[in-house]
């Protein structure tokens, strides 16, 4: 019983997030200059009559008002369908299920790899301010944090796919292969340049973060009574460090993931990665209204459950913060 | 065991952000304490007394001029082995609970004192156990977090982690500062009691009535100076066989003592005088 109440209560405050998101995402849908009937038709349009384009408006149901067209969405969207995707001609849906795999696959290692490195990094730079290890590492971050996303990728195809060819150009794997014949080492090939770029853009805040945090608790009266007793740098980094330095790691860790998924749209952009951001780029192109929506809960859903894990965590750690509240 | 000779420590000041220049903390500071005694430095607060014991700890902010000589046991005590001694042979208990480290559960900072005071891990564990048994600190105490304990009980801590280095020279700063009557009793008498094991007490004040039942000597400071070093017998009556009118003026300042208006007076023509 002692469980289900905070979660419960996760949950509740997880679907009020989600109706405004998609309150707001409605609204700007139907203040933005997207036709819906124009997507739908495409080139055909010239050859439709007024007449035929109202019959359509009627079926869809646009001559009512915004309110009750809001109101037919959101019982759709419980009921579990998300409309129909005419980009991609499936349902939105499976089009989400199906790029989120290949995505999870890029954001999930990216993420990963520059919370551990970022962290790592920061504890060792932080452990002795001013020292050559930190100087490096922190001239490091400081360079690839204003570094931007794209950027970094073109020049990493440029040098690695073009010029050295050790990793391929595009695409999650090779061109014209069926879905069902390209490997697991194949996948981590075109998998390999695309997850460092977006690492290593996510490894500079979580280090500078990681490093600011640590020379606060080296001068801190802990480390100074630790210091008292004899203890060296290493162990007052390596026992009150790192729980001091995973509160705002762990924060950041999770908190960016919003920006992760924001820079992986780049990313696949500039990699021609078939995942979810570029379905997103797509959809925004050719007005796939259906499937923007989609993506933005979607995307609502991520992040927030990521908040929640962090807020979890943070319990854990800290035994000062009391899981409650709203 | 411990003889500090002539130390005097300068701390850089800004005065502008282009002009740097030195204060003076310590000034031709001598002091000499022997096994098996508590020694009390008493002083107004910005006297520098927290610095002279960061000064015999080596933990001193590292733009600071440091002058003359410390000796412990008969031998030069210089930076190289104030490292080694430290948390061995020198403990210190600090002024700040906040020294305490908020995340970690009581036992196991005691622990890590143990172990950084150079005990085989298999035996610290059970160490800190005792160490903390031995100040009356209860099981969920041991487990508790810092938040958690009483000042009190965080300043029984901080004492077993000074306890379980079974260092032979303890400096505790300030330990019975916020403390009620009773705490401060068992917090004072713990300090005692490391004396009389043959250990030395180096206890850090600005309350010279607390300091006056466990001490054997007590040294007064006044701005980075030695005022004058007398055996705590010397703190009773009129004040008469104290040598300087500031310990005088000091001790009679007590509400206890002549705390009257004509005492207070003549003391203050005198130090005027002096």
């Amino acid at each position: 019983m002692r469980l289900i109440a905070p979660i419960a209560k996760r949950v509740a405050r997880l679907a009020l997030v989600l109706i405004c998101v998609a309150l707001v995402s409605y609204g700007l849908m139907m203040a933005s200059p997207v036709d819906p009937i124009d997507a739908y038709l495409g080139p055909q349009m010239a050859q439709v009559s007024p007449e035929q384009r109202a019959l359509i408006a009627q079926r869809w149901g646009f001559d009512e008002s915004a309110v009750v067209q809001f109101g037919h969405w959101l019982r759709q969207l419980v009921s579990g369908d998300l409309g129909w995707s005419h980009v991609y001609n499936q349902p939105v849906s499976e089009v989400i299920a199906q790029r989120f795999q290949r995505s999870i696959a890029l954001l999930g290692s990216a993420w990963l790899l520059s919370a551990l490195v970022g962290f790592s990094l920061g504890v060792m730079a932080g452990a002795k301010e001013g020292s050559k290890l930190d100087n490096i590492i922190s001239t490091y971050a400081f360079i690839t944090a204003s570094t931007p996303a794209f950027w970094l990728a073109l020049l990493a195809v440029l040098l690695f796919s073009v010029t050295l060819g050790w990793t391929p150009t595009c695409c999650a794997g090779p061109a014209g292969a069926l879905n069902q014949e390209v490997t697991l080492a194949t996948r981590l090939h075109h998998l390999l340049l695309p997850v460092a770029t977006l690492a290593l853009l996510g490894i500079a805040s979580i280090t500078l973060h990681t490093r600011t945090r640590m020379l606060e608790l080296m001068r801190s009266d802990v480390a100074t009574h630790a210091f008292s007793q004899g203890a060296s740098r290493l162990d007052v980094a390596w026992r009150h460090g790192l729980r001091h330095a995973s509160v705002p790691a762990i924060t950041l860790a999770f908190a960016s993931l919003g920006e992760l998924f924001g820079g992986s749209i780049l990313i696949e952009q500039v990699f021609a990665y078939p995942g979810l951001g570029q379905a997103t780029v797509a959809a925004g192109l050719r007005s796939d209204v259906p499937l923007l929506l989609g993506i933005a809960l979607f995307t609502a859903l991520f992040v927030s459950v990521g908040n929640m894990i962090a807020d979890s965590l943070y319990t854990v750690i800290d035994p000062r913060i009391q899981p409650g509240g709203l | 065991m411990l003889t500090i000779d002539q130390l005097s420590l300068q701390l850089p000041l800004y005065t502008s952000w282009w002009k740097r220049d030195w204060a003076t903390c310590l000034d031709e500071f001598s002091l000499t304490v022997f096994p098996g005694e508590v020694h009390a430095v008493v002083g107004a607060s910005g006297a520098g007394k927290s610095l002279l014991a960061y000064a015999i700890m080596d933990l001193l902010p590292t733009p600071a001029r440091l002058n003359g000589q410390l000796y412990y046991q008969g031998k030069p005590l210089n930076a190289s082995r104030q490292r080694q001694l430290r948390g061995r042979e020198l403990a210190l208990i600090p002024q700040s609970l906040s020294a305490l480290d908020p995340l970690v559960r009581t036992q196991r900072q005691v622990t890590w004192a143990a172990l950084r005071a150079g005990q085989p891990s298999a035996h610290a564990w059970h160490a800190s156990q005792q160490a903390l048994d031995h100040y009356q600190l209860d099981a969920r105490a041991q487990q508790a977090y810092a938040h958690e304990l009483s000042g009190g009980m965080a300043r029984r801590v901080l004492t077993a982690m000074a306890h379980v280095s079974q260092a032979k020279l303890v400096i505790a700063d300030e330990p019975s500062v916020g403390l009620d009557p009773h705490q401060r009793r068992r917090v004072l008498d713990a300090l005692r009691e490391l004396a009389d094991q043959g250990k030395s007490v180096i206890l850090i004040t600005h309350d010279l009535r607390h300091a006056l039942p466990i001490a054997d000597h007590v040294t007064i400071m006044r701005d980075g100076k030695r005022v004058e070093t007398a055996p705590s017998c010397a703190f009773q009556g009129t004040g008469s066989m104290l040598l300087s009118a500031y310990s005088q003026a000091l001790w009679l300042a007590l509400p206890d003592n002549a705390f009257a208006a004509t005492t207070t007076r003549r003391v203050e023509q005198e130090a005027h005088v002096a």
